[in-house]
């Protein structure tokens, strides 16, 4: 199991060839409060960089987009009622959607931890 | 990106402040300010509406606007200032009492509304008038009130120091501490106090819908009176989001947004202040065109909504149940204390009926969003008891 990062502070978890993405701790500490989210429909197909959710602080809303092409499978529905486990767990309960990799290739282009702690240095 | 534009910002005399309480700067009306302290947003707009918060709103501009040869009379004195700004405004100034403090409009010829303001009578020098205008407009203000008063008062800014807000429940208790004395002042009034040595100009005044005070400082305390106030543990530092959502459920005008130079006081639902003695005049900018939709003549007219799902931010359309666009949001976002979403905008008044359900598009989907009255959070100004 590995987790890689976009630039744009999205992750995504491999097991196999579903990914689960997120936003980053970092991000989430950038956004603050989140108090919406606008979750993909099962069965979206994306390509890599497709507007894929919308989280919303109380200032302003921001994109998350696909950090590789796929199929959503399944949603976290818990942050429809609770948003702010992003908030508090991004890397775990705060997921945001599964994707069916397209093409496992696409990760090698994503950053690695050490990369993004980098990045976010 | 705050950072590459850093230099050409301007900064509060209580920047440093800012920084070293982990604020997160952010350039706004042309100043650094912060938009939240590391305890967030929500948790600043709920410690505010519960206990008391603390604002630097020194970007705003603070200005006195005095006689150059006042007769002595105290009234004729008045008068004669009042005299020289009621012509650019809606607001009756001549009535009012020393101390009292009067909200509103900067108007253009039009009636549309060029800024929105606070002028309040001097309870102490005859012939004077302290006048507080928005960041974003001060230059423009400032201008045209200076060439309205002409050789006759002089305009003194004072925008070089720190202006504070302290807002919530609290607050009353608190400046009870910092400056006994202005814990008596009536709401929308104002006086001298004096601190350590030095004078405070405070009003019981606000932008969030809670009682509260908003202090003037000179540069040189402004430290102290920030540490001092921030030493009581019902205090704590807020940033401009949360001022923001405060004002926004107070259901209060934000220039630039919900007011500009196309808005009339009318169409902003700010009736109260074009004044009863100035509408019976029809003397002041744009009269023709506010005294009409004073009358009923409307095309539009500012509403609230409580939106459900997303937030719908500013620029979103606001549409009928037909799905026809009927108008467009000017402030939209979430509402810490009634947590969901709530939007401002204007609309015809045909589709301004409290409990009309309207819709919103928030990324290309329409939403739901019902007509209510505003305040969306009732106001808690302090009221005297009358006897």
């Amino acid at each position: 199991m590995t987790t890689k990062y976009t630039p744009d502070h999205e992750y995504i978890r491999v097991e196999g060839s579903t990914g689960i993405v997120g936003i980053t701790q970092y991000a989430q500490e950038q956004l603050g409060d989140i108090v919406f989210v606008e979750l993909p429909a099962i069965g979206k197909v994306l390509k890599k960089g497709d507007e894929a959710a919308v989280v919303e602080s109380v200032k302003a809303a921001s994109e998350i987009y696909a950090p590789v092409a796929g199929t959503v499978t399944e949603v976290n529905e818990a942050l429809g009622g609770e948003p702010g486990l992003i908030n508090q767990a991004p890397d775990s309960t705060g997921w945001i959607y599964k994707i069916a990799i397209a093409d496992t290739a696409e990760l090698d282009a994503l950053l690695d931890d050490a990369a993004y702690a980098d990045l976010t240095k | 990106m705050a950072e590459q534009s850093a230099e050409a910002l301007k900064t509060t005399p209580l920047y440093d402040r800012h920084v070293a309480a982990g604020g997160r700067m952010v350039p706004f009306g042309g100043y650094s300010l912060p938009v939240q302290y590391p305890a967030g947003i929500m948790a600043e707009h709920k410690w505010t509406r519960e206990q008391a918060g603390l604002f630097d709103v020194s970007h705003m501009g603070p200005s006195f606007l005095t006689l150059t040869n006042p007769s002595g009379d105290a009234e004729a004195d008045h008068a004669a200032v009042a005299a020289l700004v009621e012509p650019l405004i809606c607001g009756d100034i001549r009535s009012l009492k020393p101390g009292q403090v009067r909200y509103t409009l900067l108007l253009n010829e039009t009636g549309g509304a060029i800024d929105d303001l606070m002028i309040a009578r001097s309870p102490l020098v005859p012939g004077s008038l302290y006048i507080v205008v928005n960041a974003g407009t001060k230059e423009n203000d400032f201008a045209i009130i200076a060439r309205a008063a002409g050789d006759k008062a002089k305009l003194t800014r004072a925008d070089d120091g720190a202006l504070l807000a302290l807002q919530g429940p609290e607050a009353v208790n608190v400046i009870a501490q910092l400056a006994p004395a202005a814990a008596d002042l009536g709401f929308m009034t104002y006086g001298a106090f004096d601190w350590n040595g030095t004078k405070l100009i405070i009003a019981r005044a606000g932008y969030t819908g809670e009682d509260g005070f908003e202090i003037l400082a000179s540069a040189d305390v402004a430290n102290q009176v920030w540490d001092a106030l921030l030493a009581d543990d019902r205090v704590k530092p807020i940033g401009l989001g949360a001022r923001d959502s405060l004002r926004l459920e107070a259901g209060l005008p934000l220039y630039g947004h919900d007011l500009n130079e196309t808005i009339s006081p009318i169409e902003a639902g700010l009736g109260f202040a074009v004044s009863k003695r100035r509408r019976e005049a029809a003397d002041f900018p744009g009269a023709t065109r506010i005294l009409g939709e004073h009358g009923g003549e409307l095309s539009r007219v500012r509403i609230g909504m409580l939106v459900e799902g997303a937030p719908a931010r500013e620029g979103a359309d606001i549409l009928d149940a037909d799905g026809t666009v009927i108008g467009v949001v000017t402030s939209g976002g979430f509402a810490p204390s009634l947590g969901k979403a709530i939007a401002m905008g204007f609309v015809p008044p045909v589709h301004a009926a409290i409990g009309g359900k309207l819709q919103v598009a928030v990324r290309g989907r329409s939403q739901t969003a019902e007509v209510v009255a505003m305040p969306f959070v009732p106001h808690r100004y302090f009221r005297k008891a009358k006897i």
